[in-house]
C-alpha cells in the first residue's frame, strides 16, 4: 500500500514567478496518474519536488503518512526516469541496475537474482554485459525503467521518459511500461505533454497550465467533459468559439445556437465529431478545404467573419472548397470567466 | 554523387603544402638535435657527420650532477603535480558546480598571472621569497611551479565537471547515493579521462618549466632544463644539450603515447574546446 499526497504545494523560483501555485492532489494505491500540460506548466518541477530535487517553497509532500517534504532524492521511497534517461556511461547494465543494491550492502548473489529479474520484466535478458552506450533509444529507456523498479520504490516518477523516441517505438514502450505499471501494481506519476499517452496510459489525468490545477478526472471524462475553456481546447481537437449570449442564443457572425444561460460574453466549444455539416442554399459558412484521411474527412469551414471550424465527416468527397454550407452542432459546452456553465 | 567524387579525387595541393611546411618546422629541429646527440664529429661545410658514436653518451651520463637533477626533476614535478591536483580539482569543481560571491572574478584571476609578461611576475615573486628564506629552496621551487600548473588544472577540470550531465548525477542520488558518493562514483568517473589529460598536461609543463625554476631555484636547486641551460651557457658542446633532450624527450613521449591510449584524442580536445 502506497500513496502519495500533496498538499497546498507552492514553488517559487527566484524570479518570483510561481512555477507550481498551491497544487494539491492524491494518488491512490497502485494508481498511474499523468501531469499533462503544455511546457512551462509546472508538471516537471512538481514531479522534482516529489522526487526531492526541488525543494516546495511552501505545502508538503507525504509518501504512506510520511512526510518526505524535506528529504533529499536518497531517502527518499522514490524512483524517477529521466527523459534523457541519465544511464552511467561508465558503467554495463548491469553495475548500471546493481549500484542502488549495492549501495543498500545487499550480498552479490542476491544482486545478481534480481538484476536478472528485472532484465527479464524489462526484455532486456542477458543484456547485463553491455554498455549502455551499445543500447538503442528505446533500450537505454527500458535500462532506466529498470534501474528504478530493481529497488522497488514506493512511487515510480517518470518525467516524459519516451519524448526522445520515435513514434513508433513510443507506441510500444507505452504500453509495456503500462504493462509493468499495472503487474506490478505500483503507484505512479507520470508528467507528459503528449495526450495521447496520458489518454491511452493513465487511470486519472491532471490537466495543469501556469502551475495550477485545471482538471482531475478519468481520462474520458477529461475528453467528454472539459471543466475549462483551456482543458477544452488542450486534449484534443476543439472548435473554441467567442460570442454573446442574448435572449437564450449564442451569436457569432451568422451562427446561432440554442443556449439556455444568462446573457453575456461566451466561448462555445464543438468538438469536430459533434459539427454536423450538410449543404444548403441559405448557407451560414463556406468550405475552405477538405481533407480526406481515409477512415474519416476534416472539412475546415469559415464563418461569414472568417472564423475557421473543423468538421469530422463520414464522406468527405461529398463537399468541395468554396461550398456554401450549414452547421448543426450536436453537442456543446459553453464557459464564461473560466468556468463551464453550460454543457449538452 | 558524381560532382562529390571529384571534389574528394582532386588533390588539395595547397594542403600538402602547409602540411608540408609544418611538418619540416616540427620535425626539422628534432632531426638535428637527434643527430647531434650521437655525433662525435660534424665540421662544417660536411651536410652529415663525419663521425658517430655513443661518447657523450657516457660523459653525460657518467656525470652526477645529471643524476641528482634528474632525480630532483622528477620529485619536484611529482609533488607540484600533486599538490596542484589537491588544490585545483575542488577548486574546478567549486568553479563549476557552485555559486558563490566572487566567482567570476576568481576564475578569471587565474588567467590574469598568465597575462602578464612571466619574467617580470617572477623577479617579483623573487623578491618576496627573498624576504621570506624561500630562494634556492625546493619548497620556493614548488611554489613557483605551482603557480604554473594553475591554469590548467582549473580551466580544464572546470570543463570536465561542467560538461557531466546533472541528470546522471540526480539518478545517483535517486537510487540512493549521498552526494560525496555520487561526486566518486558519477561525477568523477565522468570528468576523469579530462582531469588526467589536465594532470598529464602539468606534469610533463612542470617538468620542462625553466625560468621559476631558475630564478628562484639558484643556486641550490637545479633541475634538469636548469643543469640544460648552464650546459649550453658554460661549455659550448652541443652534444651535451643534444644528448639531454633526447634523454629528456624520450619519457614525455612515453608519457603522452600513453595518454592517448589510455584517454583518447577526444578528451584533449573536450578539455581545450570546454
Amino acid at each position: 500500500m502506497s500513496v502519495l499526497h500533496i498538499a497546498e504545494v507552492t514553488k517559487t523560483f527566484s524570479a518570483g514567478a510561481k512555477a507550481v501555485d498551491s497544487f494539491s492532489l492524491d494518488v491512490a494505491d497502485g494508481e498511474l496518474v499523468c501531469l499533462l500540460g503544455p511546457s512551462g506548466s509546472g508538471k516537471s518541477t512538481l514531479l522534482r519536488m516529489v522526487g526531492g530535487f526541488e525543494q516546495p517553497t511552501s505545502g508538503s509532500i507525504t509518501i504512506d503518512g510520511e512526510d518526505v517534504t524535506h528529504l533529499p532524492p536518497e531517502r527518499r521511497p522514490t524512483g524517477m526516469v529521466f527523459q534523457s534517461h541519465a544511464l552511467w556511461t561508465h558503467m554495463n547494465v548491469f553495475k548500471n541496475l546493481a549500484f542502488g543494491l549495492k549501495l543498500r550492502r545487499m550480498p552479490a548473489a542476491e544482486i545478481r537474482d534480481k538484476v536478472e529479474a528485472v532484465l527479464d520484466l524489462v526484455g532486456l535478458a542477458g543484456y547485463g554485459d553491455r554498455m549502455t552506450t551499445q543500447l538503442s533509444g528505446g533500450q537505454q529507456q527500458r535500462v532506466a525503467l529498470a534501474r528504478s523498479l530493481v529497488l522497488e520504490p514506493k512511487i515510480l516518477l517518470l518525467d516524459e521518459p519516451f519524448a526522445s523516441l520515435d513514434q513508433h517505438l513510443r507506441e510500444r514502450l507505452r504500453e509495456e511500461v503500462r504493462d509493468i505499471q499495472q503487474r506490478l501494481g505500483i503507484t505512479t506519476l507520470f508528467v507528459t505533454h503528449g495526450q495521447d499517452e496520458a489518454l491511452s496510459m493513465a487511470d486519472r489525468i491532471v490537466v495543469m497550465a501556469n502551475g495550477k490545477t485545471e482538471q482531475i478526472d478519468r481520462p474520458d471524462v477529461v475528453y467528454r467533459d472539459p471543466k475549462t475553456p483551456f482543458v477544452a481546447g488542450f486534449i484534443g481537437s476543439m472548435n473554441l468559439i467567442d460570442g454573446e449570449v442574448r435572449n437564450g442564443y449564442f451569436m457569432r457572425s451568422d451562427l446561432t445556437v440554442q443556449l439556455q444561460v444568462p446573457d453575456g460574453p461566451a466561448t462555445l466549444a464543438i468538438r469536430p465529431e459533434s459539427l454536423d455539416v450538410t449543404a444548403s442554399d441559405t448557407p451560414k459558412a463556406s468550405v475552405h478545404r477538405v481533407t480526406d484521411y481515409g477512415s474519416h474527412g476534416l472539412v475546415d469551414l469559415d464563418l461569414a467573419d472568417g472564423t475557421r471550424l473543423k468538421s469530422m465527416v463520414a464522406h468527405p468527397d461529398l463537399f468541395r472548397a468554396g461550398q456554401g454550407v450549414d452547421v448543426f452542432p450536436r453537442a456543446i459546452a459553453a464557459y464564461r470567466d473560466n468556468q463551464q456553465i453550460y454543457r449538452s | 554523387m558524381s560532382t562529390m567524387t571529384t571534389a574528394r579525387g582532386r588533390i588539395d595541393w595547397l594542403g600538402i603544402f602547409f602540411a608540408g611546411l609544418l611538418t619540416i618546422a616540427i620535425v626539422g629541429p628534432l632531426l638535428v638535435v637527434g643527430t647531434w646527440a650521437f655525433t662525435e664529429v660534424w665540421r662544417y661545410p660536411n651536410v652529415i657527420p663525419q663521425q658517430f658514436g655513443f661518447r657523450f653518451w657516457a660523459q653525460t651520463l657518467g656525470r652526477a650532477d645529471v643524476w641528482n637533477a634528474l632525480m630532483l626533476s622528477l620529485q619536484l614535478t611529482t609533488v607540484v603535480t600533486l599538490l596542484s591536483a589537491l588544490i585545483c580539482l575542488p577548486a574546478a569543481y567549486a568553479f563549476a558546480r557552485m555559486n558563490f560571491p566572487g566567482r567570476n572574478i576568481l576564475f578569471f584571476s587565474f588567467l590574469a598571472g598568465h597575462a602578464f609578461p612571466k619574467f617580470g611576475l617572477l623577479v617579483a615573486i623573487a623578491a618576496i621569497f627573498l624576504q621570506l628564506d624561500l630562494i634556492g629552496t625546493f619548497w620556493g621551487v614548488v611554489l613557483i611551479q605551482l603557480v604554473g600548473t594553475l591554469m590548467f588544472m582549473i580551466w580544464i577540470p572546470v570543463a570536465a565537471f561542467q560538461s557531466v550531465d546533472r541528470r546522471m548525477e540526480e539518478a545517483a542520488r535517486d537510487v540512493g547515493a549521498g552526494p560525496f558518493r555520487v561526486f566518486w562514483s558519477v561525477t568523477l568517473p565522468q570528468a576523469g579521462p579530462t582531469i588526467a589529460a589536465a594532470v598529464l598536461l602539468s606534469f610533463v609543463g612542470t617538468f620542462y618549466e625553466t625560468e621559476g625554476a631558475w630564478l628562484i631555484g639558484a643556486p641550490g636547486i637545479r633541475t634538469m632544463p636548469v643543469l640544460m641551460i648552464s650546459f649550453i651557457n658554460n661549455q659550448m658542446v652541443i652534444q651535451f644539450g643534444a644528448v639531454l633532450s633526447v634523454l629528456l624527450w624520450v619519457p614525455s613521449f612515453i608519457a603522452l603515447m600513453f595518454a592517448r591510449r589510455v584517454i583518447g584524442g577526444g578528451a584533449f580536445a573536450r578539455g581545450f574546446g570546454g
